[in-house]
């Protein structure tokens, strides 16, 4: 790829005058030696698979896989017809979708990491509300992906986005990120305003734990999805409107990694810490682990080098 | 960098609920059947970090399974996988360790069958993306992005010439290459990500170069996404 930072990729842009999107088409193509068409194949592809996520979630609402979570997509999605929401209809819409692609993820459906499986709500949640929203073509969401995967493709090799690394702001930060981007631009925005908006959003997710409740991708992560892409609309409106993020959002990416790398083990994905360790936490981790211990386990504490 | 392309933020296609911890567990269990060359009689899995504490909430033990009946990342079949390994013969034993030096989600896979054992370890490093760590003690890092070609043998001066002569003069590229020794003469590992496969000929070629113990194709492209 020819950009490692966001600054590289908006001067990408700009020298071959296309959009972020366009830009890393054209690279992944290079980069793997398929043609372009196979390439948006691809891509258009997993948009496919989001999209049934969406759907399955409200039309279809199943139980996690624990028995812990499910149902509240649909329960949003029915509110969002009430005419009630605060957020309004259509960042409610959002959020429902969110909602309902990881419950997806938590029932051990099929989904696509964007850019894990802990935070594949948002990008899907803010894609295809606005898609119904706008009446965009597919193909212009797709375009939009290949702009939120060179985003987070700068995150992640200057940061991380796996919570056992970073913690929470490295997997629903980063695709909070990679949203409020993408959909700057797909809105008309330039990249350098795609790119004001990632700065924008990461601020917001800095510093944010991963302490799910018995280790499961299910109790804070799946609000944390819904909260996200309504972030991630937030951070796209003030980009558009003309906010700036003063500190560069690269510089924001070697904030995360800085608080990433400080953050201790019992708040990155180890259940040690945090909502995993209260009261209600605990307990559950023991309705779920307690009875069948035996079968999962025989040399825990055993001390062994790999 | 350790994030190659589009597709390893985009993607992959997966079955829940995590990415690292099922989705690249997966990749694990099956990069590990492919270097094994086939289905383990008995495989013993230790889990490290994260992964050691979590790996019952996530299904990581269902994943591993599934890598190792060579189910790819999507295939509905990994919440069944643990009883259809035991229908299948295949015996598997979960155990936790700790090291502090390992990254947090990683996995030492002892395969054995067939009088023959490999270990391989790896770790997964986020958004279902993987980085071999180890195998057979030998230290050799590489991702499975590309198609991987593993040629166990003995140290001597022009062994990698010999090995380079056959896979580039037939038009191969070598993006990335890995070599570890046990010592001076000792044993080694070279380790080759492939623009594209290198065919059966090929490793036959390179099978029978002198001090050239066994060579193992490790490919996960032809079923994945291109990168």
């Amino acid at each position: 790829m020819k950009f490692q930072t966001l600054r590289k990729l908006i001067d990408c842009c700009s020298s071959d005058g296309v959009s972020i999107g366009q830009l890393m088409l054209s690279e992944q193509a290079k980069e793997s030696g398929q043609s372009e068409s196979d390439t948006f194949r691809q891509m258009a592809d997993y948009y496919g698979i989001m999209k049934e996520a969406v759907r399955r979630g409200i039309e279809e609402p199943v139980p996690s896989r624990s028995g812990l979570t499910g149902g509240d997509a649909s329960r949003v999605h029915q509110y969002v017809s009430s005419g009630l929401p605060s957020l309004g209809v259509e960042a409610c819409t959002a959020l429902a979708y969110a909602l309902s692609v990881s419950e997806v993820n938590a029932s051990m459906g099929r989904i696509v990491a964007t850019p894990t499986a802990g935070s594949c709500g948002i990008i899907p949640g803010v894609f295809v509300s606005s898609q119904e929203r706008y009446r965009w073509e597919d193909r212009h969401l797709v375009m939009g992906l290949f702009a939120a995967g060179a985003i987070g493709y700068v995150i992640a090799n200057n940061s991380f986005i796996s919570g056992a690394e970073g913690g929470c702001q490295a997997e629903v930060g980063s695709a909070i990120g990679m949203a409020a981007g993408a959909l700057t631009e797909l809105r008309g925005g330039t990249p350098e305003q795609a790119v004001h908006a990632v700065g924008l959003a990461l601020k917001n997710s800095l510093g944010l734990i991963c302490d799910p409740v018995g280790g499961l991708v299910e109790i804070p992560c799946i609000v944390r999805n819904g909260f996200g892409a309504v972030t991630a609309l937030a951070a796209a409106d003030m980009a558009l409107a003309g906010v700036r993020s003063v500190i560069p959002s690269d510089e924001v990416i070697g904030v995360m990694l800085e608080v990433g790398t400080a953050m201790p083990a019992k708040h990155r994905e180890t259940a040690k810490g945090g909502l995993a360790q209260t009261p209600t936490g605990r307990r559950i981790m023991k309705d779920l682990y307690g009875a069948n211990r035996s079968r999962q386990e025989n040399g825990e504490g055993e001390s062994t080098k790999p | 960098m350790r994030f190659k392309d589009v597709f390893s933020i985009i993607g992959p296609s997966m079955v829940g609920p995590s990415s690292s911890h099922t989705g690249g567990a997966v990749r694990i269990g099956r990069a590990a059947r492919r270097i094994f060359g086939g289905l383990p009689a008995r495989a013993e899995i230790m889990f490290y970090g994260s992964f050691a504490e979590t790996y019952r909430g996530h299904g990581t033990d269902l994943a591993i399974a599934a890598g190792l009946l060579d189910y790819a990342a999507d295939d509905m079949r990994i919440r069944d996988a643990l009883a259809i390994a035991d229908a299948s013969g295949m015996k598997l034993a979960f155990k936790t360790g700790s090291n502090p030096a390992a990254h947090p989600n990683t996995a030492r896979l002892t395969l054995r069958g067939d009088g023959r054992e490999d270990i391989i370890v790896g770790s997964s490093i986020g958004g279902g993306n993987i980085e071999l760590t180890a195998v057979n003690g030998f230290d050799v890092k590489f991702t499975m992005n590309y198609p991987t070609l593993l040629v166990f043998h003995g140290d001597r001066p022009g062994m990698l010439a010999d090995m380079m002569n056959i896979v580039g003069g037939d038009g191969i590229n070598i993006g990335y290459m890995d070599v570890d020794r046990k010592g001076r003469s000792g044993e080694a590992l070279t380790v080759m990500e492939t623009d594209e496969a290198v065919p059966g000929v090929l490793m036959e070629r390179i099978r029978v170069l002198p001090d050239v113990r066994r060579v193992c194709l490790a490919d996960l492209t032809a079923e994945e996404v291109k990168s």
